[in-house]
C-alpha cells in the first residue's frame, strides 16, 4: 500500500516506540496537537504524556534536553517546528552534541535525533524555507539525512534513531505527500549511501531533496533528446558516499549538481571538490552546479519561483555541458 | 486618566476597529481565496497595541509580535501597504520579499520583526542602547507572546536593558496559548511580570483587554524609559478569538473559554465607555465603523489591483549600498 511519506515518518516512529522503550518524542506541540506540520498526530494517544510531549518555546534547552537525555541512555526524537530555527540551538548541537563523543575519546555518545521541516516553495518567506544542510554538514561527529521517498523516511529514521551519533533529518516540506510503497519491518536505509535513482550514460545529476523530483522531470525532458541522464539521490549529506557519487561520474563523464539551497558553500560545492580532487581525468565537461542565487528565501509567490531552482534549468545546464552534442 | 481627551479615547476606538476590521477581512478572504500570507489573526488583543501605540512619537520604535498587526498602523504604515503585503503585491513589504507580519519601515518607527518568535528582544535593545549612546530619548517597544517569553533571547534581553538602563518596554501579550499548548504547560508561573523582579525592572500585569488600562501602565512605562531610569514589562492579559492560523489542524482550547473571552470584547467595553458617559453617540461611532470599513475595502481593492513583484528582483538588495543618510 502506498503511503506518505508524512505517514511514512509517524509510522516509523509508533513502530521504533512499541519496539525501545527508550524512545520517546519531544517539540513544540507535537503532543495532541500533533505537530504544526502533523507529523507526529495520533502519537500522543498511543503512547501518552511521558513518551511524547509538548516543550517550552525554547529551542535552546529542548535540544541541550534531547543531548543530556541521551547521554544518559534514551533515544530522543526531537522535532524543531521549522528547520529555520536549528540555529537557535546550533551551538547545543556543535559544540556539544557533535563533540561529546571526543570529549570523552569515544567514551560517551550522543544517540539522538533532530527532526524538521525545511525548504522553499509553501510561499512562508525568508525565516521558514530555508535549506542548510551545508551549514550542518560543515560540523564533524553530526550527521545529516534528508528522505525524498516514503521507504527512505522509514529507513533512514530508523537508522537514525539506532545510530549512536547524533543525526539531523531534514524532511522537505513540498514532499511530506509524496506517496510511496514502504517495507514492512525492519526497514533500515544504511546513513552514508546514495540512491541511483534513474540510470544513464550522458551524464550525472546529484541532487538532494526537493530537487530529486525536479532532476527526475529533467532526465525525462533530456530523453526527449537523446541524452541519458543518470541521478544520484544524496539520501546522507553528512558523510557523503564518495563511492557512488565517483563511480557514477567516473561512467558517464560529466557532473552536474542540484539543491535547493543558495549556490555559494552549498553542500555542491563539496560535491565538485570531492570529484575534482579524485576524477578530474574523467571529466569531459567542467562542473556545473543548479541551485538558487545568493539571497534569503523571499516571500511573494513571483520571487520565490523565480529563487527555486527548477527543471528547465536543469535541462538547459545539462544541453550546455553537452553542447557539442547539440551543435 | 490625565491627558486624556475624548479625540484620544475616539483615536483608540477607531485604532481597534481598524485592526478587528483588517484582520476579519482578511480571515475572510482567506477562506475564498487563500492569501499569501497565511493569516494569524490577533482579533481580541487589539486594545494591546492601541494603549501601547497612542502615546509614542514617530522616532520611538516599535518591534511587533506575529499578533500586533494594529501597531503597524497606528505607527503609520497605511492599510493598503499591509493589506498589499498580505497580498504578497509589489506594493507591499520590501516589494514583495518579505512578509508583512514582520515587515519594517523606518520612516515610521516600524523596525522589522523576524519569523524566529521572540528574536527581535535583542534588537529592541539595540534600538533603546543606540538612543542612549546618541543622547535622544526615543523609547523601543517590543511584543512578545507567553510563548515566546519562554526564549533564552528573552532573559538576555531583559538582563541587559535594566542593567544598562535602556529605554525597552516589554509588551507581553499573554494570550494563554503558545499555539496550541496551554501556559500552565509550558511555564510554572501564572505571571510572566513576575520575572521582572529578578531582572530588577518594575513587572506590571494589566487587563490587555482594557485599553485604558493598557494606556496607562505604557504611559508609565515611557517616562521612565525617556528619564533614563530603564525598561519596565508590561504584561497584559488577553486572549485570541481565533485559532493560532488559518491554517490549523485543530484547536484544542474548550469552546466555553473562547466564548468567555468573546464576551470581553475590548472594543465593546470602549464603545459601553464612551456611549455611558456621554462622551459620543451612536451616530457618531457608526459613523466611525463606516470609515474604518471604508479604507480596510480601499486596502482590499488596491491589494488586488496591485501587480506581483517582478521575478528579476528576487535576489536585488543583500546587501546594502554606501550611503549618507543613515
Ligand atoms: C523560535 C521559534 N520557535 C517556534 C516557532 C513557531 N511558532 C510560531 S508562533 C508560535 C507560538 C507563539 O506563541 P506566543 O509567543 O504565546 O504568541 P501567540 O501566537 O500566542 O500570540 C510558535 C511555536 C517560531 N516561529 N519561532
Ligand atoms: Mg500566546
Amino acid at each position: 500500500m502506498k503511503i506518505t511519506l508524512r505517514e511514512a515518518v509517524r509510522q516509523t516512529l509508533a513502530e521504533e516506540m512499541r519496539r525501545d522503550s527508550r524512545v520517546f518524542v519531544l517539540g513544540e506541540d507535537v503532543a495532541a496537537y500533533g505537530g504544526t506540520l502533523q507529523v507526529t498526530a495520533g502519537l500522543f494517544d498511543e503512547f501518552g504524556p511521558d513518551r511524547v510531549f509538548d516543550t517550552p518555546l525554547s529551542e535552546v534547552v529542548i535540544t541541550g534536553a534531547a543531548i543530556g537525555s541521551a547521554m544518559m541512555g534514551m533515544r530522543p526524537v526531537l522535532e524543531i517546528m521549522f528547520a529555520d530555527f536549528i540555529p537557535l540551538a546550533f551551538d547545543q548541537i556543535l559544540n556539544n552534541a557533535a563533540k561529546m563523543c571526543y570529549a570523552y575519546d569515544g567514551e560517551m555518545s550522543v544517540p539522538m535525533v533532530l527532526r524538521a521541516p525545511f525548504g522553499g516553495g509553501m510561499r512562508s518567506g525568508m525565516h521558514h524555507c530555508q535549506n542548510l544542510e551545508a551549514m550542518f554538514a560543515h560540523v564533524p561527529g553530526i550527521k545529516v539525512v534528508m528522505p525524498t521517498t516514503p521507504e527512505d523516511a522509514k529507513g533512514l529514521l530508523l537508522a537514525a534513531i539506532r545510530d549512536p551519533n547524533p543525526v539531523i533529518y531534514l524532511e522537505h516540506k513540498m514532499l511530506y505527500g509524496a506517496r510511496g510503497e514502504v517495507p514492512d519491518g525492519d526497514h533500515v536505509t544504511p546513513i552514508g549511501k546514495a540512491a541511483i535513482r534513474r540510470e544513464g550514460r550522458d551524464l550525472t545529476i546529484v541532487a538532494c531533496g526537493a530537487l530529486v523530483g525536479k532532476a527526475l522531470q529533467a532526465a525525462k525532458e533530456l530523453e526527449k533528446t537523446g541524452v541519458e541522464a543518470e541521478v544520484v539521490d544524496l539520501r546522507t549529506i553528512s558523510p557523503l558516499d564518495k563511492d557512488t557519487i565517483l563511480d557514477s561520474v567516473i561512467k558517464t563523464s560529466r557532473l552536474l549538481v542540484a539543491h535547493e539551497a543558495c549556490k555559494t558553500g552549498g553542500i555542491g560545492a563539496e560535491i565538485a571538490a570531492i570529484v575534482a580532487e579524485h576524477a578530474i581525468d574523467a571529466l569531459d565537461a567542467p562542473i556545473e552546479r543548479v541551485a538558487a542565487p545568493d539571497c534569503p528565501v523571499p516571500f511573494s509567490a513571483s520571487l520565490e519561483d523565480a529563487f527555486l531552482p527548477q527543471p528547465a534549468q536543469i535541462v538547459a545546464q545539462a544541453k550546455r555541458m553537452l553542447g557539442r552534442r547539440f551543435a | 486618566m490625565e491627558h486624556l481627551d475624548t479625540r484620544d479615547l475616539l483615536k483608540l476606538y477607531e485604532w481597534m476597529l481598524l485592526s478587528r476590521i483588517t484582520e476579519e477581512r482578511m480571515t475572510d478572504y482567506h477562506k475564498h481565496t487563500p492569501l499569501p500570507e497565511l493569516p494569524h489573526a490577533g482579533i481580541g488583543q487589539e486594545a494591546i497595541a492601541a494603549g501601547t501605540v497612542l502615546d509614542l512619537r514617530i522616532d520611538d520604535q516599535i518591534l511587533p509580535s506575529l499578533r500586533t498587526r494594529g501597531a503597524f498602523i497606528f505607527k503609520g504604515i497605511s492599510s493598503r501597504t499591509m493589506m498589499a503585503g498580505a497580498f504578497a503585491k509589489v506594493t507591499g513589504a520590501a516589494r514583495g520579499k518579505n512578509t508583512s507580519h514582520h515587515m519594517g519601515d523606518p520612516k515610521v518607527g516600524v523596525v522589522a520583526g523576524s519569523g524566529v518568535v521572540a528574536a527581535h528582544l535583542p534588537i529592541a535593545v539595540g534600538v533603546a542602547l543606540a538612543a542612549k549612546l546618541q543622547k535622544k530619548d526615543y523609547v523601543a517597544v517590543a511584543y512578545f507572546g507567553d510563548g515566546g517569553s519562554n526564549r533564552g533571547d528573552v532573559h538576555e534581553s531583559m538582563n541587559m536593558a535594566a542593567v544598562m538602563k535602556l529605554g525597552v518596554v516589554f509588551v507581553c501579550e499573554n494570550n494563554g496559548y503558545s499555539i496550541s499548548t496551554p501556559l500552565d504547560v509550558h511555564c510554572a508561573v501564572r505571571d510572566i511580570a513576575v520575572r521582572a523582579q529578578g531582572y530588577g525592572m518594575p513587572g506590571v500585569v494589566v487587563d490587555g483587554n482594557d485599553v485604558l488600562a493598557v494606556l496607562a501602565a505604557a504611559r508609565e512605562a515611557y517616562a521612565r524609559a525617556r528619564a533614563g531610569e530603564g525598561p519596565t514589562l508590561i504584561e497584559c492579559k488577553t486572549y485570541r478569538w481565533l485559532g493560532h492560523s488559518e491554517r490549523d489542524p485543530r484547536d484544542l482550547r474548550p469552546a466555553e473559554e473562547i466564548a468567555a473571552w468573546r464576551e470581553k470584547c475590548p472594543i465593546k467595553r470602549l464603545r459601553d465607555h464612551l456611549l455611558s458617559n456621554g462622551l459620543a453617540d451612536e451616530a457618531t461611532l457608526d459613523d466611525i465603523r463606516a470609515g474604518v470599513a471604508a479604507e480596510v475595502d480601499d486596502a482590499i481593492v488596491f491589494a488586488e489591483q496591485s501587480p506581483l513583484p517582478p521575478p528579476e528582483e528576487a535576489a536585488l538588495h543583500v546587501y546594502a549600498e554606501p550611503r549618507t543618510d543613515r
